[in-house]
This record gives structure tokens, C-alpha cells and sequence, in this order.
């Protein structure tokens, strides 16, 4: 359980993460600076298990995978949006973060609600207003990648199997 | 023979996933093509290369790293992550790597390097992957984890997108470019209209754009939320490809495909070229983009002509014949930057880059630097560019309050002249009109 960020539409992975920090890959650089040119209050504020919650066409723009790597390294939960943009989401998978697609919940939550998220049963709930919404399941592929902890242990276990 | 009517799209993952068709909404493993990477992303992708137990590339004919957006080495971090991919290239013995001096953007260089062919499928490590398909290709972007994953088995999960038709229509009027024409879709449809799906761009306008023109077209798909853009090989496509596996000596062949009669597209858009102005793209979403003539006027700090959407020859021609014999604005700082190597000496040859330099503009090293505010062009608080990039968004090129217009070559050009956003005609009007006074 954690509080949720609310953000608008478009919140795009310039944003999530600048350029300027793309000099490295380290977690805990890249988190100390996540949300710095939308929230710059964000990275100081936000406590293990928090949640962010957004709009449509989150993660939009720029393949970084820094963004999902900044926000998971902050400690974010799950980010819960409207929808996603295709390679933020792919990204958050592949590193383990969670990314949840919820208009419901994106539309039902304020920032400070109190929120918990359920990846397994696809459930958002928002425990300040008493809500709890179904999200669009993950295609199986995925929902294979996410258990298996991202798409780096997913391989390995692939690999080491043998063809 | 395939049952169903498929799209180009659909032929190319079929193909790749050693199936005879394959429907929208299911998820196959294709075989990949070409797999690229930049010194941003490469070196995250070597990690998981190294923690997913991998010991060497699936095939090193079928990689390319590109050093191309903190180069030349902006700072000891990024010359580091340059030193990571360069290290990787040689232990890996990778075919295709192009340091600095030697490449530039990648999503210009491969196509000039007959790298990525009509019929392929390109996963590439940077959003505008989907340059390539411009060429006939699926090609997509992916993150750093995914890329390491073609790297390690060859092979990618893909979804079989839905596939949106754009049907332009019409000749295209003085100084309307691709970019225009992809601003105009973007405005109609939004920065998510064509979430997930690949965006197919037919029509008798086709005829009429130059390979150049046809990569800016694709290379915005992903500024709509696309997964690719695509345009189905003709004469044009086949005379460049041909042109550069000559030039360059690569002999892979290319697979011309098409999207069958009676394929189903999820959406289709009209668009009429005829009818276009240069566009504009306001800040801070490239779908705030309205004709030149109704934009605000406002005073430009900066002009940026350069990064993977227009630095292409194309491009510096158009700059140029706008620019004529004025000069850059007082109060304007106005930079160049040719996409690749071999953009750069096609231009010097052609005297582009000493006319650039005679009026005032700076005139740089290929790199993708100022499109992503990482160097070479950082905007300060509060200034004002016009780029011909491709993303405007807040704190893009630098300073979160600094705003952001895009536009096409010759727009860009204009505004470096004027001082302010003026359609490309009136530059040339302004200077009747002073001869004349």
C-alpha cells in the first residue's frame, strides 16, 4: 500500500528522466532525479510503495529504459494509467516494474489516496475512497516475463535451458 | 497464397515468424533482421547481456552500434559509455560499428549503409527505429533489456499490430516536405491516435516525395504512439536501395512486399497534400501543430536544422535555397548539423555548408547532441527554438521553461532570417521588397 502521484496526459520519458542524466544507468542516480522536470518535489518526497497515476500515453516519446529504471529505483510500486505508450511499457515488464492500464482508477484517484495495487489478480484499489477496479490483463507473454521477475531472468532461464 | 488479406505488415512478421499469416492481436516470435543500438543504450544492453548468462552476439553480421548521441564525448560519463559499446564491438568482433567520424545518426546511416532492406524486420534501441520503415520494412523501437535479448537469441515477441491506413492525395505545394505532411496526420489523429499500431502511408502524393522525404514521414510514427511506420516499396524505394547496396557494396537482397486488396486496416485517414501549408508544431506536443500562417509571432533564440527527422541532403538543400544570400538574423543563433559523414560531404561538396557558415550559423560534427538537450545547443530558461526534430516536449532541448517549435527545413531556415516564425515565401518577399525600397 502506498500514496498515489495523480499526473496528467502525456507525461513523456523526457520528463521521467532528462537527458542530462543519461550518462549513466546507475538506479540510484537516475532515481534521485525521476519526475525532476515535471515534479521536481517528486524524488525527495516519494516513499517506498507509492504509486503513480496517470493519464493516456504514459511514457511516451524516448526508448530509455532509464525512465522505468528511475521510477522502480525510487521505490514506485506501480505506475497505474489510462493507457501506455508501447515501449515504456515494455520496458517497465522487462525490468520489473509494474504497469497497470486503468482509465477507472487514473480518473477515480487523487494525489495522497491511499492505493494498493494487485498485479496477480490485475486489481487497483483505492482505499481513501473506498474503489476497486479490474485492469486489462497483460498478454501471456508478459504476464510470463513479470513472474519470472523481468526479462533478464526470463532469458537466462531460456538460455541456460539450452535449444 | 494466404487465405486472409494481409497487410505489408503482416507479411513481414509472417515471414519472420515462419508462418503463412498472422492476425492483429496475436503475439508471435519473429526473427530479426538487424539489431542497433547507440552509445545511450548499448551500454545498459551489454549489462543484461552479461546477467542473462550470454557469451557472444546471435550473429555479428546483424548488429550495428552507432556512437550518435553524446558524441563527440560531451564529459568523462559519456565517454565512458562510448568506451563500454567500443569495447563490446571489438570483443564481439561486431561487422557493423560506426564510431565517430565514421557514422552519425543511426537512423539516417543505416539506410545510406544499405543495413536495414525492404521485407527485413529491425529492432532497434532508440524510438525512432521506425525511420526504416520508410523502406518497406517493419523496424521498431525497444529498450535497452529487449535489445539485449535479440543480441543473446536473435529473436523478439512482437504483437501483430492493427494497422492505420494514411491515404495522401494530391501534389504537394512549394516548401511542404514530409515533415509536414506527417505534422498535418499528427494533428488530426493525436499523440496517441495511432497507439500500437503501424501506420501504412500510401497515395499518388507518394510519387511525388524523395526517399528523403519518405524517411521523415515514418520517423514520426512513434510521436503518434505508433509501433512502425511503413510505406510499401516502389520505383523510388528500389532505385535507392539499389543505389546504396552498390555504393556500399552489400549484396543481401531485398523482399518487395505489399498489402494484399480487401486487407483490413483498423482506421483510415485522408489527408490532402495539395492543400498543406508548412506546419508548425507549437509547444509542448508535436500534435499542437498548425499551418505556418496561424502561428503566433513570436522571437526565436534558436534555430536548430539537424537530428534523425531533417538533416538529410534534402534537407540542407532546402535550408540553403531559403537562405539564399540573406543572413542569419542578428539576435538569432542559428545551427546546422548534417546527419552522417557522408551527408557532411555531400553537403560541403555541394557548397551548403560554407554558405551556412558565410551567413552566420554554426556549422557541427554529426551527432544527435541538441534534438535531446544533451549538448551541442542546450536551450537556457525561457528561449525560444525552432527545430526541425522531432519532439517538443517540456525540457526536450534543455530548460523546462524554454519552448519548442517544430517545423521543416525551410520553415527553420525562414525563422533564422526573420528572426521570428514567417513562412519560407515571405523571406524571399521581405528582399523584393527591400530591393525595390
Amino acid at each position: 500500500m502506498g500514496r498515489a502521484w495523480v499526473y496528467g496526459d502525456n507525461v513523456d520519458t523526457d520528463v521521467i528522466i532528462p537527458a542530462r542524466h543519461l550518462t549513466t544507468f546507475d538506479v540510484d542516480v537516475l532515481a534521485a532525479h525521476a519526475l525532476e522536470d515535471l515534479d521536481p518535489g517528486f524524488a525527495a518526497a516519494v516513499r517506498p510503495g507509492d504509486v503513480v497515476v496517470a493519464g493516456s500515453n504514459f511514457g511516451c516519446g524516448s526508448s530509455r529504459e532509464h525512465a522505468a529504471l528511475a521510477l522502480a529505483g525510487a521505490g514506485v510500486a506501480a505506475v497505474v494509467a489510462a493507457s501506455f505508450a508501447r515501449i515504456f511499457f515494455r520496458n517497465a515488464i522487462n525490468v520489473g516494474l509494474a504497469v497497470l492500464e486503468c482509465p477507472e482508477a487514473a480518473r477515480g484517484t487523487s494525489t495522497g489516496d491511499e492505493v494498493e495495487v494487485d498485479l496477480d489478480a490485475g486489481t487497483v484499489r483505492n482505499l481513501s475512497r473506498g474503489a476497486t477496479w479490474s485492469t486489462e490483463p497483460l498478454p501471456a507473454i508478459a504476464q510470463e516475463i513479470a513472474r519470472a521477475g523481468g526479462l533478464v531472468p526470463w532469458v537466462r532461464a531460456r538460455l541456460a535451458a539450452g535449444p | 497464397m494466404s487465405a486472409i488479406p494481409q497487410t505489408i505488415t503482416q507479411k513481414i512478421l509472417a515471414a519472420r515468424a515462419g508462418r503463412s499469416e498472422v492476425s492483429p492481436g496475436e503475439v508471435v516470435v519473429c526473427r530479426v533482421d538487424l539489431a542497433m543500438a547507440n552509445d545511450v543504450t548499448a551500454p545498459a544492453a551489454v549489462s543484461a547481456f552479461r546477467k542473462m548468462g550470454a557469451a557472444r552476439v546471435w550473429d555479428r553480421e546483424r548488429v550495428a552500434l552507432v556512437a550518435s548521441h553524446f558524441v563527440p564525448a560531451k564529459d568523462i560519463a559519456s565517454a565512458s559509455l562510448m568506451s563500454t559499446m567500443r569495447a563490446f564491438a571489438l570483443e564481439q568482433d561486431i561487422a557493423h560499428f560506426f564510431d565517430v567520424g565514421r557514422g552519425g545518426i543511426e537512423h539516417i546511416l543505416l539506410p545510406e549503409e544499405a543495413l536495414v532492406l525492404p521485407g527485413d524486420v529491425v529492432i532497434g534501441a532508440d524510438s525512432h527505429s521506425c525511420t526504416y520503415g520508410a523502406l518497406g520494412c517493419f523496424s521498431t523501437g525497444v529498450g535497452s533489456t529487449d535489445l539485449a535479448a535479440v543480441l543473446a537469441t536473435g529473436e523478439i515477441w512482437l504483437r501483430v499490430p492493427e494497422t492505420m491506413k494514411i491515404v495522401y492525395r494530391g501534389a504537394p505545394g512549394r516548401w511542404v516536405m514530409g515533415k509536414d505532411l506527417i505534422l498535418a496526420v499528427i494533428a488530426t489523429i493525436g499523440d496517441d491516435g495511432a497507439a500500437y499500431m503501424a501506420m501504412e502511408h500510401t497515395g499518388d502524393t507518394l510519387a511525388h516525395l524523395s526517399m528523403d522525404s519518405r524517411l521523415t514521414l515514418t520517423n514520426m510514427a512513434i510521436e503518434a504512439g505508433a509501433k512502425s511506420g511503413i510505406i510499401a516499396p516502389d520505383g523510388v524505394t528500389l532505385a535507392y536501395v539499389d543505389a546504396r547496396r552498390r555504393a556500399t557494396g552489400r549484396a543481401r537482397e531485398p523482399v518487395v512486399l505489399r498489402s494484399d486488396e480487401g486487407a483490413a486496416y483498423a482506421r483510415t485517414v485522408e489527408v490532402d497534400a495539395s492543400a498543406l501549408e508548412p506546419m508548425v508544431a507549437r509547444p509542448s506536443l508535436p500534435s499542437r501543430s498548425v499551418p505556418v500562417s496561424e502561428v503566433e509571432p513570436v522571437r526565436v533564440d534558436q534555430v536548430f536544422i539537424g537530428s534523425c527527422t531533417n538533416a538529410r541532403i534534402e534537407d540542407l538543400r532546402v535550408a540553403a535555397e531559403v537562405l539564399g544570400e540573406e543572413r542569419i538574423a542578428p539576435e538569432v543563433r542559428a545551427m546546422v548539423i548534417p546527419a552522417t559523414a557522408r551527408v557532411w560531404r555531400q553537403a560541403n561538396e555541394e557548397g551548403l555548408l560554407e554558405r551556412f557558415a558565410d551567413a552566420g550559423a554554426s556549422v557541427s560534427t554529426p551527432t544527435c547532441g541538441a534534438c535531446l538537450g544533451a549538448h551541442m545547443g542546450v536551450l537556457g530558461p525561457d528561449e525560444v527554438c525552432v527545430s526541425t526534430s522531432n519532439r517538443n516536449y517540456v525540457g526536450r532541448m534543455g530548460d523546462p521553461s524554454a519552448r519548442v517549435y517544430l517545423a521543416n527545413p525551410a520553415v527553420a531556415m525562414a525563422a533564422a532570417v526573420a528572426g521570428e516564425i514567417v513562412h519560407p515565401s515571405d523571406v524571399r518577399a521581405k528582399e523584393a521588397v527591400g530591393a525595390r525600397g
